[in-house]
């Protein structure tokens, strides 16, 4: 059980390794309260150094440590994939790592996808194509995406399927994220914008009205 | 004449002058510079960048966190609570239980019956008991543990007919005496002479149908945070779909004055109407900002949210219907037995509408329904997707296919026959637009109906399924005359246009139609507007995302604030052009001469043509609002307004489905929807919605089901409060979705729009239905058509 599980039946028996209101409590009184580690890894880039609680797991330190607040929490137990990063190029779920698993490694958010000022294809993409609608199992979408294309960029519909099994969207049905990622890898292996694609495609006429 | 330079980047961002001709009919006359294009929604980069800010977000200065303590008893009455233990605990800053917000709430008027926290009985598994203000969340966890709760359990009720029968253990004391405290809503309405014509029928078919209960999953947990200025003025920042009412529940329960309370809602991460009525979170993030004068913030973890829940009602339906030897249908009787959990939330509204919603596309000769909405110890039902209207719009579209099969009728074919067109329904609803057998006829066509209806071999099948939705409803939740939705519009001497107005973006895309609607009225790019939306200090009022209302009803008040600004603008650049104001034409950033689109004199950058306005008018602004119309569009009998809309949408399914006969599994591999949104504004944002709104049909009936445990000591509990266990599709999982959109104009709808975001969702359980009828013979009238319960159906039949 997770400690964020409020929903805590009285009656059941302790769950190992969860902490009772009484264990803080004689914590608090004995001061060993307030354990805290020290971990050092690179987020988009950049090298940073951060002291956080023994317990947080990477999506808590990128959100509380250091004011990441593009990867969602939706479930807290790695069910959702809202919380997908990237560690070493691999998509995984933030919010069941521990921090310290992150320790010396390169981690990239949804944050760290664009290219400076310009958005990723991924990001292009799935605007053109209305793959975002409430957004919030955007950030993990973009990077699972993102690992699937780097490998592959020729990634057919059932690799992306597959790639994006672990990120819900209760939004769209997947149709125009698929589309969007599609969209995105042929525009990275044809080294064009998806807007200029798109459009090709549509023909100019359905074209979007504007660009950012 | 140019008032001021301009920046040499607007005129490169208009038109090609060469092109206005082309735009020269104007909107009136159907042609659009924005309108009906895939247009970006304005939002897309940010929400893609992750730059876009829910209310889990944002943290303030000195922010606390709250947990709340739930019951662990289906129904119980709380003899005492003890704080003390949980007070003392460092870092906890504030324990509050029901008796310190003791105001009764609940979404509907009549029928609030809802505490933040229980005050002398919990009623189901999760009801909130106390919350505590920590300076984290696992102190606040820490505390919630040392709160000492004596419970006297009572006995519970988990099936609505057991609740019926058992009226001495009332979950609520009955409203009047007599009266059974276990029925929240009971509806009987009669339309013709229904036991005659189903005595002359030619044929009757009867059966008895049933729906599960599913729930929302936004992928967005709930969340508020709360802080309180130092002059007292509360601001509640809230995962919600509906601020206006927000505003008004808080006022009432912390007993505070509304003009000193503020609604801001954030990016909400999904609702699907799991966030439209007040929750306990918001009144206790309030109560325990006033308490301890700093900001605090709750999110609910994933188990909270199933528990909250609010979800599709489950219901039993008895369905008959008679129907003379042509096809017509003749009578239809329902009779429906709605399980409400253990509040009311909008359960008043959702027993109307499970009738009350049935009456189109078809023509029904006489048609008689029994709701009852019944109180049982679950987490309370409400308003989902297609509220109300999706459970009996299956019972009712698997009974059409018995009767088709019955009278040896193509089941599209029989509902051809059966198409209303426009008019007045059986229970008097008034339908302007209805585009249901261009519907039909694109999902026949798309889909190969013809050379696949019986003719695939065993395993395979097709099903077909029609329905109708409303865009918003006649009247608002709170009786008023006053206007639903509205909308302000400023124009800023760069040529920006800023629209505010109160709906709630909750990802559906109703930011991104005010800005289309901006911009075709206005002529600018629609880049050039900047939308602010749902914040209750600066946006006029709007009653919320549900119903479907947004985009008939805001958009409406947007367009009437945006001509009252064109009209000030053509009137001032007809004066300088010394023409008549209805020949100028404000489009593609440009104000040009209709009757002389080519006429360099009569061209002017569109912010030019604003400051000519500006100056002769002053600031320019304006507001706009929308009501809907009451005369003549509904019957005048008890309960004929609810249920009635400005406009309806229609929509035909056709599934294709896979059964496989050795396990029962059913595989969707292909669902056409043909959806009449009237005029689609955004075709990208329509197939969106249509997509999604199939989607979501599809899963509740294949794979998800919201079911409580049974039993003495798991009675109450959830089977399985998490994303794993409740199983919501993956990308692996899905069918393919064809949308079609059709578009029958309406003249209630902004350029004839109804609406797209509930509708489509409708057809994908019947259809999948008579889809696994067609495949392997058997009838599923009770869902979900998981493969245990498809295979033991295929072992009766033998």
């Amino acid at each position: 059980m997770h400690e964020r599980d409020a929903l805590r039946l009285q009656d059941q028996p302790a769950v190992p390794g969860c902490r009772t209101g009484e264990d803080v409590a004689a914590e608090q009184k004995s001061g060993l309260v307030g354990l805290k580690q020290i971990v050092r890894f690179r987020v988009n880039g950049d090298a940073v150094e951060v002291g956080v609680p023994s317990q947080y797991t990477l999506l808590e330190t990128l959100r509380y440590g250091l004011g990441l607040t593009g990867s969602k929490q939706g479930c807290d137990k790695g069910d959702c994939g809202a919380c997908t990063v990237i560690l070493d190029g691999r998509a995984v779920l933030s919010c069941i790592l521990p921090t310290q698993e992150a320790d010396g490694h390169d981690v990239t958010t949804v944050e760290g996808l664009a290219l400076g000022s310009d958005p990723h294809p991924l990001q292009d993409a799935l605007d053109l194509t209305g793959g975002a609608q409430c957004g919030f199992c955007t950030p993990g979408i973009l990077c699972s995406a993102f690992a699937l294309l780097e490998e592959n960029p020729a990634a057919t519909r059932e690799e992306i399927a597959r790639a994006l099994a672990g990120n819900l969207c209760r939004c769209t049905g997947y149709t125009k994220i698929f589309e969007a990622v599609e969209l995105a890898g042929e525009a990275m292996r044809l080294d064009q914008s998806p807007v200029d694609l798109l459009a090709k495609k549509r023909g100019a006429a359905a074209a979007p009205a504007s660009n950012p | 004449m140019l008032i001021e330079e301009l920046h040499p980047l607007q005129e490169e961002r208009a038109d090609d002058p060469e092109s206005l001709g082309e735009l020269a009919g104007g909107a009136e006359a159907g042609v659009f510079r924005h309108i009906g294009r895939r247009n970006r929604r304005g939002d897309g980069l940010s929400k893609s960048s992750g730059a876009e800010i829910y209310t889990d977000d944002i943290v303030l200065p000195g922010m606390l966190h709250a947990k709340i303590l739930r019951s662990v008893h289906p129904h119980a009455r709380i003899r005492s609570i003890d704080t003390a233990q949980a007070l003392a605990l460092d870092g906890v800053h504030a324990v509050i239980t029901g008796s310190d917000l003791p105001t009764a709430y609940g979404i509907i008027p009549w029928t609030r019956d809802e505490h933040a926290l229980a005050l002398d009985k919990v009623r189901f598994v999760g009801d909130a008991v106390a919350s505590v203000a920590a300076v984290d969340e696992g102190t606040a966890l820490a505390a919630l543990d040392l709160i000492d709760i004596d419970y006297e359990p009572l006995p519970h009720l988990l099936d609505p007919e057991e609740a019926l029968s058992n009226p001495e253990t009332a979950i609520h004391a009955p409203r009047k005496e007599g009266l059974n405290g276990n029925v929240t809503k009971h509806v009987k309405l009669e339309f013709g002479e229904v036991d005659e014509l189903m005595s002359t029928a030619h044929l009757t078919v009867q059966g008895e149908y049933v729906f599960h209960g599913t729930t929302h999953t936004a992928i967005e947990p709930h969340c508020s945070l709360a802080r309180v200025a130092q002059d007292g003025m509360l601001t509640v920042w809230s995962a919600t779909q509906v601020p206006h009412y927000l505003h008004r529940e808080l006022a009432r329960v912390l007993e505070l004055d509304p003009a000193r309370i503020r609604v801001i809602q954030p990016a909400v991460g999904g609702a699907f109407g799991g966030k439209s009525e007040p929750f306990d979170l918001e009144f206790c993030v309030a109560l325990l900002a006033l308490r301890t004068g700093r900001p605090v913030k709750c999110l609910y973890t994933r188990e909270e949210v199933f528990y909250a829940h609010r979800g599709r009602h489950p219901m039993k339906m008895t369905y008959t219907v008679g129907a003379s030897k042509d096809g017509r249908i003749r009578a239809v009787d329902a009779k429906t037995i709605l399980d409400g959990g253990a509040y009311a939330s909008f359960g008043l509204v959702t027993t109307y509408y499970s009738g009350q919603l049935l009456t189109a596309p078809y023509t029904i000769d006489s048609y008689r329904f029994e709701s009852t909405r019944v109180y049982t110890n679950k987490p309370p039902c409400g308003p989902k997707r297609g509220h109300g209207s999706v459970q009996p719009r299956f019972a009712f579209e698997v009974s059409l296919d018995k009767v088709a099969e019955a009278l040896e009728m193509d089941p599209i074919e029989f509902r051809r026959v059966n198409f209303m067109g426009t008019g007045r329904t059986v229970n008097e609803f008034r339908i302007l637009s209805n585009g249901f057998l261009e519907c039909l006829d694109a999902v026949e066509q798309a889909s190969g109906w013809k050379d696949k209806f019986r003719k695939l071999p065993y395993g395979r099948g097709v099903g077909v399924a029609g329905s109708c939705y409303i865009s918003g409803t006649n009247y608002p939740i709170y009786p008023n005359p006053l206007p639903q939705a509205s909308a302000q519009v400023q124009i800023e001497r760069s040529g920006r246009v800023t629209v505010l107005h109160g709906a709630s973006e909750i990802g559906q895309g109703s930011d991104a139609t005010m800005a289309c609607i901006a911009a075709e009225e206005l002529g600018v790019p629609i880049d050039y507007v900047r939308v602010f939306s749902a914040d209750t200090d600066l946006t006029p009022v709007d009653l919320g995302a549900y119903s479907s209302r947004e985009t008939l009803m805001v958009g409406n008040a947007c367009l009437m604030a945006c001509r009252e600004l064109g009209d000030k603008i053509r009137s001032s650049v007809a004066r300088e052009w010394s023409i008549r104001a209805d020949r100028v034409e404000l489009a593609g950033g440009w104000a040009f001469d209709r009757a002389e689109a080519a006429n360099p004199d009569h061209r002017l950058p569109i912010a030019a043509a604003f400051h000519l306005a500006e100056a002769e008018h002053g600031t320019l602004g304006s507001v706009g609002h929308y009501n809907t119309p009451k005369e003549g569009v509904h019957g005048d009998y008890r309960g004929g307004t609810i249920g009635a809309s400005p406009a309806y949408s229609f929509t035909a399914h056709v599934a294709e489905a896979e059964v496989d006969p050795e396990t029962g599994f059913v595989r969707v591999e292909k669902i056409w929807v043909a959806h009449d949104c009237g005029r689609a504004l955004n075709p990208a944002l329509v197939e969106g919605q249509i997509e999604g709104s199939a989607y979501m049909g599809w899963a509740e009936a294949v794979m998800e089901e919201h079911a409580m445990m049974r039993g003495e000591h798991e009675g109450g509990l959830h089977h399985g409060p998490s994303l794993l266990d409740y199983r919501i599709p993956t990308s692996l999982d899905c069918p393919e979705f064809v949308a079609i959109i059709v578009e029958a104009v309406d003249p209630e709808g902004p350029y004839g729009a109804k609406e797209a975001g509930e509708g489509p969702l409708h057809p994908s359980l019947p259809a999948i239905a008579n889809a696994i009828y067609d495949a392997v013979g058997v009838r599923m009238d009770s869902l979900p058509f998981t493969p245990d319960r498809v295979w033991r159906a295929m072992q009766e039949k033998g």
